[in-house]
């Protein structure tokens, strides 16, 4: 079954051609069904692979020699293992629901646009499906380069919107910065080890000094900040809002922002024998958590909210990732896929009943018109907020348990940033759906529940949200329930050999997770207390909440440390060395051509004796050369002779 | 007689040529320039040629050294014979449309 594996990928790269060369032609239902068409069949294969992998293990696939030159091959060649079947489920699976949706959301556009953005978003899932599957580095890198394309057309998919295409811009030149990194940890790994495969650098990495595999990891890190929004490379991620709402469900839930953890998860062998470049990636990780959520408890756009809240959630994978607990990084991004993208995709119809108003000032009481998006949204809420039984408790919980296991003050950070992230998600639940409507009269009578094509992976999500961490079970509640655990045993099995042991007493343990869900509880009930009754005010912030209402400034300080100043340089170059240098140099060739002629010309003055003169001159001077020559020559050879 | 005797005249001759062909208007006085270098190099070809032969006598009579230079000469007398019919032609054709025989009335012939 596992020899299918390359049909994952196929299918919707066959969607992106179908839809893409024929979305002038096709009408939109069929394109529909192609997009999603595709990702379905793309996920059944997926699942028929897992099933495959659970029974008969890893396996290698390789297709055909993408790089082969002397002493360097890199076959094009998938890699079938746990994590990679994790991802795949994931990508397909959300990617399906997300797909399906949008044939509801997006059916105003004309189907010339609506193919455009099947078109793209299966070309986007193809690139992930690449990354996921790549059994090297180099594979990985196009799919991490394609994922990257795909962000910046759909992001600037309004492409008539001079913002959007500057936040579509602004995605790629962030992405670019961190690919770099990259870039150049392969090509280091490859000049190092000679080899980009997975498992040779992998069975290899003790032949690297602990220099190169500092160096190594923290390249590999830097793209991952880039990919997945780390500070400092976040700023993009926000700004990705500009896209139609289902795909930032996809950037944000199913594929791009969780390359970088996959990325780590899988050379989680390199990082462990890198402890200054883990503890990198946790104080990266947890800075971003707390960053960003204290970000969005200020903003007042739907899903600015729900972006600074990714890029919180990523922070947590990254510090779980950075304390050695790959398992519940990975299993975060699972249990953060659900329940991102329910959220996302609960925005959606909340924007699409709202005729495309995002500002939750404006919103409120949406309860009752929307029963369905209400609901699945609450859960949601829940399950990111951490409240037991719902799947983000259970993950969340991993990595803190083991950032306190590693570090209390990581835990006591880690806490604070989930505070907050449960104050603004139901400070966000809160003025959308709670109290009264506060928008116009026009738009609360238009108020209504979306369709089924929007309401149905809402529900399936929301499922999903509630069950999806119950195959995380902790130790302290059944003993052997962690089952992603067992399964992704093997490919962290050589990490958890080095990596040092601790253990909380099971008492401690309770009592840390008793204390941080009655915690979390309080500011829930705060959040909602604070926010239900909730009026448009005029009065501005003051102080700290005009910052955070500014985002800390910091797309203000990129701008004046580094977009202006490469702004000016441009500047200059454009306007000095383009103008006078290049032009000058193009142009006078020109001009000296013209000029000498102008000037030669005047020899041909039909004067006789003109000619008779120059001849004349021209043999005395033609005499001259000879005879200087020969005597240079003469004196030449006496002197070297 | 000493072979700079010979140069010399060359030389003066050669001179008088180029810059009474330099200097004159008239077409048949630049024409008559033109043939008194001819006659300059052929001089100095001709002188050679016999120093060569002079020289080359002393140790076997029956030398031909510098015969070639001479045969140049009757080249370049037959050439230069050719050339001042073709040129005179001109002259004379000249004459018939300028009624001069100005040297600088040849950029007529631009047009």
């Amino acid at each position: 079954m596992s020899k299918l594996v390359y049909l994952i990928p196929l299918f919707p790269l066959l969607g992106f051609l179908i839809n893409g060369l024929g979305r002038k032609s096709l009408s939109k239902s069929l394109i529909g069904i192609i997009g999603s068409g595709t990702i379905l069949a793309s996920f059944i294969v997926s699942l028929l692979v897992f099933f495959d992998v659970k029974a008969n293990g890893v396996s290698v696939i390789t297709l055909f020699n993408f790089i082969s030159i002397k002493g360097l091959i890199i076959p094009f060649a998938f890699q079938v293992d746990q994590l990679s079947v994790l991802f795949l489920l994931i990508i397909t699976g959300v990617g399906f629901l997300i797909h399906l949706y949008s044939t509801a959301y997006m059916h105003e556009e004309e189907p010339q646009h609506f193919g455009r953005y099947f078109a793209y978003l299966n070309l986007f899932v193809f690139s992930m499906l690449l990354l996921v599957l790549g059994a090297n580095y180099v594979i990985m890198f196009i799919g991490w380069e394609g994922v990257g394309l795909c962000s910046y057309l759909l992001i600037g998919f309004w492409f008539k919107n001079n913002n959007y295409n500057y936040a579509a811009k602004k995605a790629f030149v962030m992405n670019r910065i961190g690919d770099l990194g990259f870039l150049l940890a392969v090509f280091w790994l490859i000049f190092k080890l000679g080899t980009a495969t997975y498992s040779d650098v992998f069975s290899q990495v003790a032949q690297l000094s602990s220099f190169d595999i500092t160096a190594i990891t923290a390249l590999l890190f830097i793209g991952a900040m880039g990919k997945s929004a780390q500070i400092p490379l976040y700023t993009w991620l926000p700004d990705a809002m500009a896209g139609p709402t289902p795909v930032s469900a996809l950037i944000h839930a199913a594929t791009m922002v969780t390359a970088g953890i996959y990325m780590i998860a899988r050379s989680n062998i390199l990082y462990t024998m890198a402890p200054g470049t883990q503890s990198l990636v946790a104080m990266v990780g947890l800075a971003t958590a707390i960053f960003a959520a204290t970000i969005a408890i200020k903003q007042n756009d739907i899903k600015k909210v729900l972006a600074y809240s990714t890029v919180s959630q990523l922070g947590y994978m990254f510090l779980g990732l950075g304390v050695g607990a790959y398992t519940g990084a990975v299993f975060h991004v699972i249990t953060h896929a659900f329940f991102k993208a329910l959220l996302f995709l609960g925005a959606g119809s909340v924007i699409h009943a709202m005729h495309h108003e995002q500002d939750i000032r404006k919103m409120g009481g949406l309860k009752k018109y929307m029963p369905i998006t209400h609901i699945t949204f609450l859960l949601a809420c829940l399950a990111i907020a951490g409240i037991p039984p719902f799947s983000g408790f259970f993950s969340k919980d991993e990595i803190l348990m083991a950032a306190l296991a590693k570090n209390p003050i990581y835990y006591y950070l880690g806490l604070g940033g989930a505070l907050m992230t449960a104050f603004y998600m139901f400070r966000l639940y809160s003025l959308t759906f709670l109290g009264g409507f506060r928008g116009t009269n026009e738009q609360e009578h238009h108020l209504h529940e979306s369709p089924s094509a929007m309401t149905i992976p809402l529900i399936v999500l929301a499922i999903l949200s509630v069950i999806g961490g119950w195959v995380g079970i902790p130790e302290l509640f059944a003993k052997d329930a962690h089952s992603l655990e067992h399964f992704l045993a093997p490919i962290f099995a050589s990490s958890t050999a080095i990596a040092d042991k601790h253990h909380l007493e099971t008492s401690q343990e309770w009592m840390y997770l008793i204390g941080s869900t009655a915690l979390i509880v309080v500011v829930i009930i705060y959040a909602i207390n604070s926010y239900k009754k909730y009026q448009p005010i005029t009065e501005e912030s003051t102080g700290l909440g005009v910052i955070l209402e500014n985002k800390w400034y910091v797309d203000e300080l990129y701008d004046a440390v580094i977009v202006n100043p490469l702004n000016a340089v441009a500047g200059f170059f454009k306007n000095f060395v383009e103008k006078y240098v290049i032009d000058g140099a193009v142009n006078g060739v020109g001009r000296l051509v013209g000029y000498g002629s102008r000037q030669l010309r005047l020899l041909q003055s039909g004067q006789v004796g003109n000619y008779l003169l120059i001849m004349v001159l021209a043999i005395v001077v033609f005499v001259l050369v000879w005879f200087n020559d020969i005597t240079i020559v003469y004196y030449l050879n006496r002197l070297f002779n | 007689m000493p072979i700079q005797y010979y140069i010399y005249l060359c030389l003066a001759l050669f001179s008088i040529g180029i810059i009474g062909a330099l200097t004159r208007r008239n077409v048949i006085i630049v024409f008559m320039c033109i043939e008194l270098m001819f006659n300059a190099v052929n001089l100095l070809l001709v002188a050679f040629s016999k120093m060569h032969l002079a020289a080359a006598s002393i140790s076997d009579k029956a030398s031909t050294v510098g015969s070639d230079g001479q045969l140049f000469v009757f080249f370049i007398m037959v050439v230069a014979a050719a050339e001042v019919s073709v040129g005179l032609a001109i002259i004379v054709m000249l004459f018939r449309n300028t009624h001069s025989v100005d040297i600088n009335f040849l950029n007529r012939l631009k047009n």
